[in-house]
């Protein structure tokens, strides 16, 4: 026995595929468990009937039709983010910069309407807005995949970089643009001309995230699946050294896909502040560019499972504000709650993609 | 000269809990582990140490609090947050081998939220005015400097006014660069962060020391939440006081190259840096030039990781498998 007994406990193998209705059931239970975790901690925590907590999460987030409405426009939003960060996911080019980037989208949008507000007619301003909010976060999709691409330089920790650069940038303008002067704050721009507001597609202002996130998961899906560009994109993704020797351009690709990843990011930008906001603030994307990178892999970059991991994360999300105001709890239980479903979500892809062997018990 | 003099004790105060971060990332990120929870691993330091002494001094009531006791209690409440979150990434990473950048991320979430929560709720136990939580008594004891500092002028303004966790930071780094550098043990780590699979081959035991290295690495960073808030904010936690401190910590990493002697003047300086904004004068008319001056700390993080990737030294990258997962079956 004692010679036998070096075979350890367990083991572990990395599984081939995994029937799709098996991972579900894995990934469903790893949410129950995560939902009876946090209702342990909340009534731990706050002595607050859980149950009533869930419910008024839900309540949160669609409670009235406006609420509704706000819910599905903020899952397109993150939606669109999460999609191009998976472009450039798919070929294992980790940008977490989509903050940097939206925002920098965001800037150019900011900067038309406030500068050429007056000056030219509407539709040529929409479109400048366009062009430059898109030419802008592509900008900055551009230069980490540039630096990668000449000398492979570590694209997770300059994307990260390029976020607070960003920041800073639309803080400078901020301050520039303020008005009144001192107040720190652009404030809604053209608030009488309404020039460069986005238009309200049949009489709602809610509609026209979700159509191009609607345009944008169809794309993304035909993109990385029946195009070239997408089928390079995988071939990289899998193995760069297979890229190389089929006669792909690696460096080329990842330029390529970095400026359309960035551009659909400056594309939010866009919808941020000519079609929501109405104006620009350094925190108009509000973690969405992290968030994104969690509902991107949670999806395992599928963009059709994205649209529920994205529905997950701003349902909580939502939810906590409701949870704020009717148990005079604080606004961010609700992270602690996301954080915990990540945590299980996270650790449930073991799971599907790794078995389980322990020691047989007579050998 | 003089606002020179004065200018150093005030940047390296902002340094300190960078270098605890920084400290803290390049142990974490030897053993080829990229914590991107680095920003919640220290909300959550912060807000345990907090917790800890929040409680303490109000059993305390009115009476004094004893010195020992005072810092015992929020540096071991500290150590154990920090290490809760380090446990709690090195299992997903570790042991469920779970994507590195998603599970930093998801900490950041979680552990912001969880300081912005309890010090949330501890504000309103406190039933303050203010939405802040003051830990005076306390804090008087963490501030205590060196008794001849005063006597010695500017001279003990630059190097004697602090309190004990700044010096603990030093050393902390010095030994962190000493381990790293000197020691089997630190050529172990060093190994394990490069190339895994020859650690494992080699008798490296990679799991264990991934976890130690993770956890021990969380603690560190841990403290330069405790400090800012006992020291930097005279004992005041207010919601989101913090900031991005963290995600500067990790941009240190890279500025320093991995090399945690060289964090003790990296972060003084990124501290100056952050702060720096203050003390150039841009008239009223001109505010929004501050904004690019903040904006220095990661222009220049941004151009040293691409000129060291540009020179291509061996000694000046990442480790070698950082972000990567080991998985000892697969080829």
């Amino acid at each position: 026995m004692n010679s036998k007994s070096k075979e350890p406990f367990i083991h572990l193998t990395k599984r081939g595929a995994i029937p799709v209705y098996k991972a579900m059931i894995i990934r469903v239970i790893a949410v129950v468990c995560a939902l009876i975790v946090c209702a342990l901690i909340t009534g731990l925590t706050t002595g607050i009937n859980p149950i009533e907590v869930y419910s008024s999460i839900i309540a949160g987030a669609f409670g009235s039709s406006r609420k509704t409405w706000i819910t599905l426009q903020d899952v397109s939003i993150l939606l669109i983010i999460s999609l191009s960060l998976t472009i450039a996911f798919r070929m294992r080019f980790w940008n977490i910069g989509g903050e940097g980037q939206v925002l920098m989208g965001g800037l150019g949008s900011a900067a038309c309407m406030i500068c050429l507000g007056d000056k030219v007619p509407g539709p040529v301003l929409m479109l400048l807005m366009l062009v430059s909010s898109v030419a802008l976060g592509a900008l900055w999709g551009f230069i980490p995949a540039l630096c990668k691409a000449l000398w492979n330089t570590n694209e997770t920790l300059s994307t990260l970089m390029m976020n607070y650069i960003a920041t800073q940038l639309v803080l400078f303008f901020t301050i520039l643009w303020e008005v009144p002067k001192g107040s720190g704050k652009i404030g809604i721009i053209n608030q009488d001309s309404h020039a460069g507001w986005l238009p309200q597609l049949f009489g709602s202002k809610y509609l026209l995230p979700i159509i191009v996130a609607v345009f944008v998961t169809a794309f993304t899906y035909i993109y990385i699946k029946y195009t070239k560009h997408g089928y390079e994109i995988r071939v990289v993704g899998e193995s760069p050294k297979t890229s190389v020797y089929v006669g792909i351009n690696v460096k080329k690709v990842f330029i390529r896909t970095m400026i359309l990843s960035g551009a659909i990011c400056g594309l939010v930008g866009l919808l941020l502040v000519g079609g929501i906001n109405h104006t620009l603030t350094a925190t108009i994307s509000d973690g969405r560019g992290f968030t994104a990178v969690l509902v991107s892999w949670m999806a395992q970059f599928n963009p059709f499972a994205m649209i529920i991991t994205s529905f997950i994360i701003v349902f909580m999300d939502r939810g906590a504000g409701e949870i704020a105001t009717a148990f005079d709890l604080n606004q961010s239980f609700g992270d602690i709650l996301t954080g915990i479903i990540l945590f299980f979500i996270i650790g449930c892809e073991f799971f599907i993609n790794y078995q389980i062997h322990f020691r047989k018990k007579d050998h | 000269m003089l606002g020179f003099l004065a200018f150093i004790p005030r940047a390296v105060a902002q340094g300190i809990p960078l270098l605890f971060g920084c400290t803290g990332e390049i142990v974490t990120e030897k053993s080829g582990n990229l914590n991107l929870g680095l920003p919640g691993v220290m909300y959550v330091g912060a807000i345990s140490g907090v917790i800890g002494s929040f409680f303490y001094e109000n059993s305390v009531g009115s009476g004094d609090v004893n010195a020992f006791l005072a810092v015992l209690i929020p540096l071991l409440c500290s150590m154990a947050g920090s290490l809760i979150m380090g446990l709690i990434y090195s299992f997903l990473v570790v042991t469920l081998r779970a994507n590195q950048n998603v599970t930093g991320l998801a900490m950041t979430t979680f552990g912001v939220g969880f300081g912005n929560f309890f010090g949330g709720s501890l504000i309103k136990l406190s039933k303050a005015d203010i939405p802040s939580i003051s830990l005076s008594k306390t804090s008087a004891v963490f501030r205590t400097s060196l008794p001849f500092a005063k006597s010695l002028g500017w001279f003990g303004d630059i190097f004697f006014s602090y309190g004990f966790l700044a010096y603990t930071a030093i050393i902390i780094a010095l030994i962190v660069a000493y381990i790293l550098k000197k020691t089997k043990v630190g050529l172990s780590l060093r190994a394990v962060g490069e190339n895994p699979g020859t650690a494992d081959a080699a008798g490296i035991n990679v799991t264990k020391y991934k976890y130690v290295s993770t956890c021990a690495g969380c603690i560190i960073a841990g403290f330069g939440g405790l400090y800012y808030v006992m020291d930097y904010a005279c004992g005041i936690w207010s919601n989101d006081a913090f900031g991005d401190r963290g995600w500067l910590a990790i941009a240190l990493v890279i500025f320093t190259l991995w090399k945690a002697d060289l964090g003790i003047f990296a972060s003084i300086l990124f501290g100056g840096l952050y702060i720096l904004y203050l003390y150039i004068p841009t008239g009223m008319e001109h505010m929004e030039l501050k904004e690019l001056y903040k904006m220095i700390p990661y222009v220049v993080t941004m151009i040293v990781l691409i000129f060291t990737s540009m020179r291509a030294r061996r000694e000046d990258q990442p480790p070698q498998s950082l972000g990567l997962n080991y998985f000892r079956e697969e080829r």
